[in-house]
Order: structure tokens, then sequence, then C-alpha cells
């Protein structure tokens, strides 16, 4: 048996995995990098709109900081997000960016004079400063105030692995590649580790370390219709759920993004709206002013997928063979902004479809995007409940995005979580209790115990075939856990999941060989995928509220009153067939910016019984202050730069905001 | 959906597993039928689906931006993700990049040849000594050199033109126009302190660019166009001046 010994092992080589090994590794502890495919081919890569980071260096940004990022991601999350880890975010947030830029990312700039931009479907003139030149550029997204997102192109993630991962290579980090966690080695209360699958020979080994960190990315793969990569399975997030101890967050918050491509339900970035792109109807109609006068275009993804798919509804919606979509229009923005901005966008139009977004329309409609939920930690990475064992990134609830996250805070909260969460780690490896002392017989055993289940795969009499389990699973998601959800059919959806994961326990492998056998990772990811599926139907079924992007047509209010908490999944026994869920009540009385309306989606919602008393001590606080600079007033309100690691806590300089 | 108006295709696979002792390389070939918007991604996992679930290929992002899925489909590198079958004909041949350690069938080991080119280029940004400070204002950059940069940072490492490379052929050492383009990336990139001297060092043999033969089949199969042709000239004539100098 193999046992690699290491002080850090980190579950994902994509952009949280990788600023997490680099942070750890600078303080001086070891690190090894798992992943399932060579780091840089990661779905970060596929992010293509940008970043979001305050840095308001162009006109559209001017006067944008991080209390105009805090208040766009809070409302954003429909205040489901843990609002000091929001203000923890935003303050890295240019940090990130910068560190970035010094890295080699070549962020697009900003060119001072005129330029020609469209905004609300007009062409409009801006001028951009002399002061700027040089700087970051930002463009528009959904849901904020100010045009925040720094980006390159339209291939902003491939260029941020790319550096971030040239830098992985110039610190000599090990990434081991085509590898797979498949279990957690645990003990007590504490994690060490994990048994891990080479994917080329099909043997086990046994990674054991100070500290564990999952950073593999989002689970997209649990619907038939989703942007993600066919690798974003979401497996080492079952694995920490398997453990029975660590908990999962908010998986019921499930996004979807308005611009797939239709039917591949490949993403088209939200820069094409961002940029001035529309969103027609069968009739070539601009429908989205008449559901959102305020935001339209750029209301918050939860809503504008929410009211394309009520269109449709309408019987609005273009007929095709394959189903109804609807169309994206980029045709205005001209061709020289296209295949210079929107160049991913052309190639993919071009590709697999066909169709010239520069004189023609692109068929779209909403596709699962992003897993809010995953491994719940504090504001510090680590899972409350198992000690050493780490998150960050897509998989983890850390929980920045509540229930709906914004375009561009993403791949900012990968890097973000990056360097803060890494150096959280490497304070845990420096302390002397967190040395690794679990026996080598307890490790031995874990792997045995782990051989001996894809032995019994492999060997066994099973009937049920594992690929058609997958397919089914994700047919029932997408078809019953979508966008709308209803008490009925979610209770369905429920039912069926739950026998599908019983007969899971009962696949049986045509391709009896060793080594590779992909037929084989197929039936053991799938009985983790569906104990993944059911955290997220029945948390979308016990939460009889709407609030983000979990949307229930039979409690159509956000209900602060009884749901502002956290759902919280854990799974007791390996012969369940439902998590158990406890919930996380989230505390009025210490919010910034108590709960109200978002200013675009619906008005109504019931308040939490404390969100008078709480609103009304922060307009105190704020008359008080009045004509104090906005960092004491922040600082009254809800204090956090305890929280950060020590050098990460200072301000941030802008054009206009120096220091 | 119309049944019958639907080509059948013939796809001829080359399999070989070096792991499993006895095997031999041969073609199996898998008849399925096509669908409207059928890309070779969608007909290899429908075959792995429904027909064979021992076949061996790596398929990540699925839209063209990743690299994983480069083979040589009909005796060309390229994409079998966004290669659409309607622009092939009835029967489609199916083979590994040739170079590459084979892992199995379609799948070979591009991560691990990328890994250590990138080890012995010092493939990264050189940053000039001090501490960086992340609270100022970050470093000025002309626009159109970040465009510049970002033109030769879109290469995604699939392993396309050391696929088809003259040279790779005859050396196993040569660092392929992946390797010499990254050279020219980071050339142009005001912020790595290295000098000429530097690049030299490291691709000024025939290991590196002047190993080019200027077939320059790189330039024809690279999926995200890039200026190889340009790039590898560029960085020879800049080599060749540091050579004498
Ligand atoms: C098409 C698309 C476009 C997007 N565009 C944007 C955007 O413009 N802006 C934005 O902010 N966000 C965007 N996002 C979201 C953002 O890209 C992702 O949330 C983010 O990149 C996730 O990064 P990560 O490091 O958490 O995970 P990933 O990059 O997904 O990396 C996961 C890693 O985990 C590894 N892994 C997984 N399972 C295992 C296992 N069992 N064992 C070992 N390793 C494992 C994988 O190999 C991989 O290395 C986009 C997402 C998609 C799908």
């Amino acid at each position: 048996m193999k046992i690699v010994y290491t002080d850090v092992l980190v579950i994902g080589g994509g952009l949280a995995g990788l600023r997490v090994a680099i942070g750890a590794k600078r303080r001086g502890h070891d690190v090894v990098i798992l992943s399932l495919v060579p780091a840089k081919r990661s779905h970060s890569k596929a992010a293509q709109g940008g970043m979001q980071a305050s840095l308001g260096n162009v006109i559209k940004g001017q006067g944008d900081n991080e209390d105009v990022h805090f208040e766009d991601t809070v409302r954003g999350s429909d205040w489901g997000a843990d609002q000091e880890v929001v203000r923890m975010f935003v303050n890295t947030a240019p940090k990130a960016v910068r560190e970035l830029a010094a890295w080699g990312v070549p962020w697009s700039r900003v060119r001072p004079g005129d330029r020609e931009v469209i905004i609300n479907g007009q062409k409009v003139t801006i001028t951009e400063r002399e002061e700027a030149a040089g700087l970051i550029a930002q463009r528009d997204f959904g849901g904020t105030k100010k045009w925040r997102t720094c980006y390159v192109s339209d291939g902003t993630g491939h260029a941020m692995i790319t550096a971030v991962g040239d830098q992985a290579i110039a610190d000599r980090i090990p990434v081991h590649e085509r590898t797979e966690a498949i279990a957690l080695i645990h003990d007590a209360g504490r994690c060490y580790g994990a048994i891990v699958r080479d994917l080329v020979t099909g043997e086990l080994r046994a990674y054991v370390a100070k500290a564990t960190a999952i950073c593999s990315g989002g689970a997209g793969r649990l619907y038939r219709v989703t942007t993600n990569a066919v690798i974003c399975e979401g497996i080492p997030t079952a694995i920490a759920l398997e453990t029975g101890i660590a908990a999962l967050g908010n998986m019921e918050a499930i996004q979807f993004h308005p611009t797939g491509i239709f039917p591949a339900g490949i993403l088209v970035t939200e820069g094409c709206r961002g940029d001035g792109g529309l969103l027609k109807d069968a009739d070539g109609h601009r429908f989205m002013p008449d559901y959102e006068p305020e935001k339209k275009e750029l209301a918050s993804r939860d809503v504008v997928s929410r009211r394309m798919e009520e269109h449709i509804a309408k019987g609005k919606g273009v007929k095709s063979r394959f189903g109804e979509h609807l169309w994206l229009d980029i045709t205005l923005l001209g061709e020289k902004h296209i295949r210079n901005n929107l160049r991913e966008v052309y190639e993919i139009c071009h590709y697999f479809l066909g169709v010239d977004p520069v004189r023609e329309w692109i068929p779209v409609r909403p596709a699962q995007h992003y897993t809010m939920g995953g491994v719940r930690t504090d504001h510090t990475g680590e899972s409350p409940t198992l000690k050493g064992l780490f998150a960050a990134g897509e998989a983890a609830c850390w929980d920045m995005h509540g229930f709906n996250r914004l375009g561009g805070n993403s791949v900012a909260e990968t890097v973000v979580a990056g360097m803060i969460v890494g150096e959280f780690i490497a304070d845990f490896c420096d302390r002397a209790e967190n040395a690794v002392n679990i026996p080598t017989r307890l490790v031995q055993e874990i792997l045995a115990a782990e051989q001996a289940k894809l032995d019994a795969l492999v060997g066994g009499r099973g009937t049920e075939d594992a690929a058609a389990l997958k397919v089914r699973m994700q047919e029932i998601m997408t078809a019953k856990v979508g966008i709308f959800r209803d008490g009925p059919v979610l209770e369905q959806a429920v039912a069926e999941l739950e026998q599908l994961l019983v007969r899971s326990r009962n696949i049986g492998l045509r391709c009896k060989g060793g080594g590779a056998n992909p037929e084989l990772a197929t039936a053991y990811r799938v009985q983790k995928m569906l104990k993944l599926a059911l955290c997220v139907a029945y948390g979308a079924y016990t939460r009889t509220e709407s609030r983000g992007a979990h949307f229930r047509q039979d409690f159509p209010r956000r209900n602060d009153a009884e749901w502002l908490r956290r759902t919280l999944a854990t799974w007791k026994s390996g012969s369940d067939t439902l998590p158990t869920l406890a919930y996380e009540p989230l505390d009025v009385a210490r919010m910034e910016l108590p709960p109200g309306w978002r200013g675009y989606g619906a008005k109504d919602y019931i308040d939490h019984p404390a969100t008078a008393a709480r609103a009304a001590e922060v307009e105190a606080v704020r008359r008080r202050m009045a004509g104090a600079d906005r960092f004491a007033v922040q600082q009254a309100l809800m204090p956090f730069a305890h929280l950060l690691p020590a050098r990460l806590r200072g301000r941030n300089e802008r054009i206009d905001e120096r220091f | 959906m119309a049944n019958g108006t639907h080509r059948k295709l013939r796809l001829h696979v080359m399999r070989y597993n070096p792991r499993v002792p006895g095997d031999a390389p041969r073609l199996q070939t898998y008849e399925l039928e096509e669908a409207d918007g059928m890309t070779l991604f969608i007909a290899l996992t429908e075959i792995r689906e429904k027909q064979d679930p021992s076949l061996q290929f790596d398929f990540v992002c699925r839209a063209g931006i990743c690299g994983s899925c480069a083979m040589v489909i009909d005796g060309r590198p390229g994409l079998a993700c966004r290669t659409l079958t309607k622009n092939l004909g009835e029967e489609i041949t199916l083979a590994p990049l040739p170079f590459f350690e084979l892992i199995g069938d379609l799948s070979v080991n591009t991560g691990k040849w990328m890994r250590a080119m990138s080890e012995r280029l010092e493939a990264w940004v050189h940053m000039r000594a001090g501490e960086l400070d992340l609270t100022r204002i970050e470093e000025r950059m002309d626009p159109a050199l970040a465009e510049r940069i970002y033109e030769l940072d879109r290469c995604i490492e699939c392993g396309c033109c050391v696929a088809a490379c003259g040279t790779a052929r005859m050396r196993e050492d040569f660092v392929g126009a992946v390797g010499l383009n990254k050279i020219a990336r980071f050339r142009l990139d005001p912020r790595d302190a290295r000098t000429d001297a530097d690049y030299y060092e490291v691709v000024g043999d025939d290991a590196g660019v002047f190993g080019c033969m200027s077939l320059l089949a790189c330039h024809d199969v690279c999926p995200k166009n890039l200026p190889l042709a340009t790039q590898i000239a560029f960085v020879r004539r800049k080599m060749a001046r540091e050579g004498l100098g």
C-alpha cells in the first residue's frame, strides 16, 4: 500500500486550489494538489466574462468602492450571504486583481478619451479619464451599481488560470494529475487526508496530511442541461458529506444562467448583456424592460432566468425541433467589438451553432450554471465540525453568495478565498498540536474498505446500469428541481431520487477490467452524486419560501421570519436514503445591511421580527456619524478587519481615493 | 425527431491500452446514427454510454476552451469537442495524438509533457525583486500591449502543434511551437524581468528555436489560430542575434 505524506493536501487544481496551494507553500509548508485533469484544464478555464473588484478605474465605475460592492453582493444573495465574509471578500478582491496583474494576467486596460458603448440599446459616447490611462478596465455585469468587472477580452478565466498555474509551477508545487479523491480519511472529528484513485492505473493510494482542502468546484453535472464541464460532478463535496460529520450548506441554492446556447447548454457570457446585448422573443420584441423596468437585461441572474422562462410559458418562445428558446441579440455591438471583446462567444457560435453573431441572433435558454452551496466552513475556510478539513472556491459554502451569486463574483471568490484560506491553513499547520498522529493501521483499514467497495462493484452480480442511472438523475433534476419549483413535484423528485439511490447500490458492470475502467468510475461517482442530488432536492422541498435562485411557485415570497437560515445537510449513515437537515440562523441584529428589497425582482417579502429594530439602529448610527469617513461608519456597523489575516487588512488605493 | 433522414456514421477508433499485457493497437469500428448538431464529443460519449463502457478519451469543457480533447481526426490533429460530424464523411477515423505518452485509446498524457516543458523553459513571469504592495494602484500598461500579450497568452496547451511537428518527430526534446510561443509571450511582457540572454539559455539550441525546420504545420493546425509562424520566426531572429552577440 502506498501512503503519500504532505503538510497540505489540496483536492482540486482550479483557481481556488492553485491559489490556496501557493499561499500555504509560500509560508513554508509542503503541498500536493490532486486533480482529475491537468490543472490548467480545470473548469475555471471556461470563465469568460470577468472578475469583480471595485477598482473604479473606468468612468462608469467612478465612485465604486468596497461599500458598493458589499451592498450589491448582499442584495444579490437575497440576504442569504454571511455579511462578515462578504466584507472580507470585497476588501480583498482589489488586492487579488492586482496580484494577478503582477503575475502576468493581461487585463484589458483603459484607453483615455471618447469611446462608443451600447447602454440600454442606445449608442452612447463616454469619455475615459486621462488619469486612468493604462489601468485595469471594468465592464458592466448584472446586479451591480457600478461597472466593476475586470476582464481579459472574454477569456478571463483562461488568462487567470494560466498565470496562477504558472506561479504554482514556479513554486514547484506538485500536481498529481489524473487522480481522484474518493473518500476522506478521518478519525475522532479530525480529517487526515484522502483515499485517492489513480485514473490511469486504477490503483488506490492514501494521502495523509495535516490539512485537507476541498477546492473541487461545482456539481453542475447533477443536471442534464448545464454550462459546466463534464468533470464538474462534485465528488469531493460528496465525500465530505459521506463523513457524516462535515455539513453541506444551502445545497438547494443552484443558479441558472440566462444564456446557455440552445440546446447544447454551452455558455455565452453575461458580458454579452453587460456590453449591451438584448434578449428578444419569438416576435423579435425586447421583453425584459416589460418585466424589469429598472435593471432590464441586467437584473441578477436568478431574476432574468425566471423572467425568460415566464415569457416562454406565455407562448413567446421560439419553437424549434429541440424545444423552445429565446434570442440573444448582440448584432448591435458591431463586428469589431464582437471579434475583439467577445471572441470566445464568436467562436462558440461559429463552431457549435453555425451562427455568425455579428449578423444573426443567438438561440439561448437558461441552463444550470453555479452551485452556491457546498462544504460549510467558517470564515477561515475550515469546517466547523470536522477539524482539519478546509474548503474554498465553488465547492465551499463560505458563504458569500447566499442564494444567488453575482456574475464575476465567482472567479473573484476563488482567488480571494485562496489568498485568505491559504493563510489560515498555513496558521493551522504551524500549530504544533495539529501534527498528524493517525496510526498507519487505521489508514490501511480505511484504504482497504474503499478497495473492497470498488472490488464489489467490479466483481459483484449487480444488474443496474450506472450510465443509465446517471442520465435519469440528471433528467429528474432538470425537469423537477429547476428554475421553477413546486412542492408536489419536488416531493416526487425526492422519492424518485431515493429509488435511484437504492438501485445504485446494485450496479453491475459490463467492463470487468482493471486499470482505468471508466465504467467503474461512473459507478462509484453516480452513487455519490445521487446523495448530492438528494441534498439539493430535499433541501428545496423543505425550504417553503422563495429566495434568490430558489423559487417555489407554492411559496413565492421570501420569508425572513421563518427562513433567514442556512440549510445544513449531513449524511448520518450509509444506509440512509435522505440527508439529515438542520438549520443555522443568520443573525439580523449583527447585519450591516438589514434585509430589504433587492432593487429588482419581487417587492413583497415577509420581514424577520428583528429587521425593523436593526434597520433603525443602522439608520441611527449613520445619522450620528454623518460626515465621518466611510471606514469609520462601516467599523461602527459591523467590524470585520480582525477576521482577515493581518497581511490582507490594508485599505485599497484608487485614483479617487488615495492614502 | 425525423429518423431515417440522418446518416449512419462509422467511427473507426484506434484502440490500445499499453497497460494491458498482450494488448495490441487495432482499429475498432462503432456505428451510430448522426443527430443534429452532433459533435465528436456527443458521438463518443454516446458510444461509451451505450456501446462500449471501456473506451478511453478526455473531454472537460466540451466548448473548445480547455484543450483536453485533441486527437487525430481523419489524419489531422484537432479538438474533438468542437468538430461537428456534419463536416466529416460517414467514415471517420480517430487516433490519439502521436508523440505524447499514450494512456489508452484516445487519451494521451499532454499534461505531463506540458508541465515538463514549462519547468524547462521557466514559463512564468519572473517578477522583479521586492515585495509587492497589493494596496497600491496597479502598474499601468499600454492597452494595445495588453491585447498583444493576450493574443499569445491564448494558447490552451492542447498539443496539436507538437503532434503535427516534423522536428518533434525526430527530436524528443524539442520544445515545440507551444514552448516557443510562450517565450515570445514572456519576452513581450514588461513585467517579466528576463533578458534575451536568459531566453537564449533555454531556447537557443536545436531543442529550442534552432530546431524548427519552418514546416509550420503547427501554424495550420492550431485550434486557437495563434500566429505561430511569425512568432517563431521572430524569436529565432532575436535568439540568432543574441547568439552572435
Ligand atoms: C462556462 C462558465 C463560465 C463562467 N464565467 C464566469 C465569469 O465570467 N466570472 C465568474 O466570476 N465566474 C464565472 N464562472 C464560474 C467560475 O468559473 C467557477 O465558479 C470557478 O472557476 C470555480 O473555480 P474552482 O477553483 O472552485 O473550481 P474548478 O475550476 O472547477 O476546479 C475544480 C478542480 O477540482 C478537481 N477535482 C474535482 N473533483 C476531484 C476529485 N474527486 N479528486 C481530485 N480532484 C478533483 C478538478 O480536476 C479541478 O482541478 C463561470 C462558470 C462557467 C461554467
